[in-house]
């Protein structure tokens, strides 16, 4: 039996012990949100936060995220409502087909506890391990800029 | 995958009765190298055992004799952030915030890194440009003796390693020319000169494992600038071809970052 809090809630789950973290999000606990790209740590698509750090959560076994606070997607912002991270990246056009976005969003709200400057250079470092194939990143850079600089979020 | 049973170790003594009892066990620090082995089907042990829970395994911290102690469950992130490390080996900080990216980062481990010995792989450049001191369960190995070649250390099965204890050097620095997709090494060099004027240059991306560069050492111990490596080659007969590039023009891209990675040692002062 697997617990932890995902999103704040806690979670029980009978799980074999090579289930991925991302395994355990999708199809147990139906939070498709995570997305699965690649399966090989390069994609970044999968991005959670495992105790507030940004990790490939294909790259993770849900029983490494045994009681630690997973956060996804679908935590960001109450149904219906939206977080302003989202609402930057729709002002900048920062998704096309979307696959890339849960996993960009994840990654860009970790930035902020690391110190990470609202910067563009500094920004796409730090974006590194997340790979867009439509956008070519302009607009993704700008949403996550303004969102760092801003003094609400 | 193929399942196997999933321990998570309190104490080193448990780890070791795991390693011994018969099971084949294998040690999981970050899992950012072993999972992906085990998703390829190149590894199947029977047993993991997470290191994750261990607060002896952690820590960043000067030593009664001046040194400095890493623990091996740090992750590459906490390192290339952690203010003592940046301040006394600021080339050591940067090479963990080059690893990868922050995700890999921050759950890859230094210890995991060391263990594992990936040919194209940064802290072991690191370490034995520094000539670190390997600390296990039961000894305490020179970097010169602990990597032993292509994926292979001298840890023993039953092995745990606990921490690396470094000495500060005058200057360091690591320079690596990445490949594109992963970031890992195609080449790259890694230089310590030590207050008595020392100098120790190890290579990573190499055929055989991080190795070093005693011509450069030599080199450089008698006079501390790029200059003093004209003329100076690596070995072809070091590094490899594959489809990310030739043995010779590994050798060629060794040469070129050793002379930047002089200049970058000039700059990026220890204070
Ligand atoms: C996309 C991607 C890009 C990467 N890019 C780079 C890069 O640019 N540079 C680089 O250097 N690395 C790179 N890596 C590798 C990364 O740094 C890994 O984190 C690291 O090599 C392994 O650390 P880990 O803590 O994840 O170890 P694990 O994967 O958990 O373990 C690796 C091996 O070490 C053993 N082990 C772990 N801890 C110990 C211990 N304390 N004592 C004894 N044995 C132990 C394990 O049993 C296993 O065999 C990359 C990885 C990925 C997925
Ligand atoms: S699916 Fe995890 S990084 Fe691509
Ligand atoms: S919007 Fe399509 S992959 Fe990024």
């Amino acid at each position: 039996m697997l617990e932890f809090r995902v999103n704040g809630r806690p979670c029980r789950l009978e799980l074999g012990n090579a289930s991925l973290l991302v395994d355990a999000l999708r199809e147990p606990l139906g939070l498709t949100g995570t997305h699965q790209g690649c399966d090989t740590a390069q994609c970044g698509a999968c991005t959670v936060l495992l105790n507030g750090r940004a990790v490939k959560s294909c790259n993770v076994l849900a029983r490494q995220a045994e009681g630690a606070d997973v956060g996804t997607i679908e935590g960001l912002a109450a149904p219906g409502e939206w977080h302003a991270l989202q609402l930057a990246f729709s002002r900048h056009h920062a998704l096309q087909c979307g696959f890339c976005t849960p996993g960009m969003l994840m990654r860009a709200l970790a930035m902020k506890a690391e110190g990470v400057p609202p910067e563009p250079a500094a920004v796409r470092q730090a974006l590194a391990g997340n790979l867009c194939r439509c956008t070519g990143y302009e607009g993704i850079v700008a949403a996550i800029c303004e969102w760092l600089g801003a003094e609400h979020a | 995958m193929r399942e196997f049973e999933y321990c998570r170790a309190r104490s080193v003594d448990e780890v070791l009765r795991w390693l011994r009892d018969g099971t084949d066990s294998k040690l999981l620090a970050g899992g950012q190298s072993l999972l992906g082995a085990m998703k390829l089907g190149l590894m199947a042990p029977e047993r993991l055992i997470d290191l994750q829970g261990l607060a002896e395994l952690r820590g960043c911290a000067a030593t009664a004799g001046g040194e400095l102690q890493l623990g091996a469950m740090q992750s590459h992130a906490s390192l290339a952030r952690h203010a003592l490390l940046r301040g006394l080996v600021p080339g050591l900080a940067r090479l963990a915030s080059h690893i990868a990216d922050e995700q890999v980062r921050s759950q890859g481990t230094l210890g995991g890194s060391l263990a594992n010995a990936d040919p194209a792989a940064c802290w072991p450049a690191g370490m034995l440009a520094l000539g670190a001191t390997l600390v296990t369960d039961r000894r305490e190995l020179p970097a010169d003796e602990f990597f032993t070649g292509f994926f292979s250390t001298a840890l023993e099965p039953d092995e745990l390693l606990c921490s690396v204890r470094l000495r500060r050097p005058r200057r360091f620095a690591y320079a690596k020319f990445e490949q594109a997709a992963s970031r890992f090494a195609l080449v790259g060099v890694a230089l310590a000169q030590f207050d008595d004027g020392a100098v120790r240059v190890a290579l990573t991306g190499g055929a055989h494992g991080v190795q070093r560069l005693p011509a450069f050492e030599q080199a450089l111990g008698q006079r501390f600038a790029a200059e003093a490596l004209q003329g100076l080659k690596v070995d072809a007969a070091l590094m490899s071809s594959d489809v990310h590039g030739e043995a010779d023009y590994r050798a060629h891209l060794a040469g070129v970052l050793a002379a930047r990675v002089v200049q970058d040692a000039l700059t990026l002062e220890s204070t």
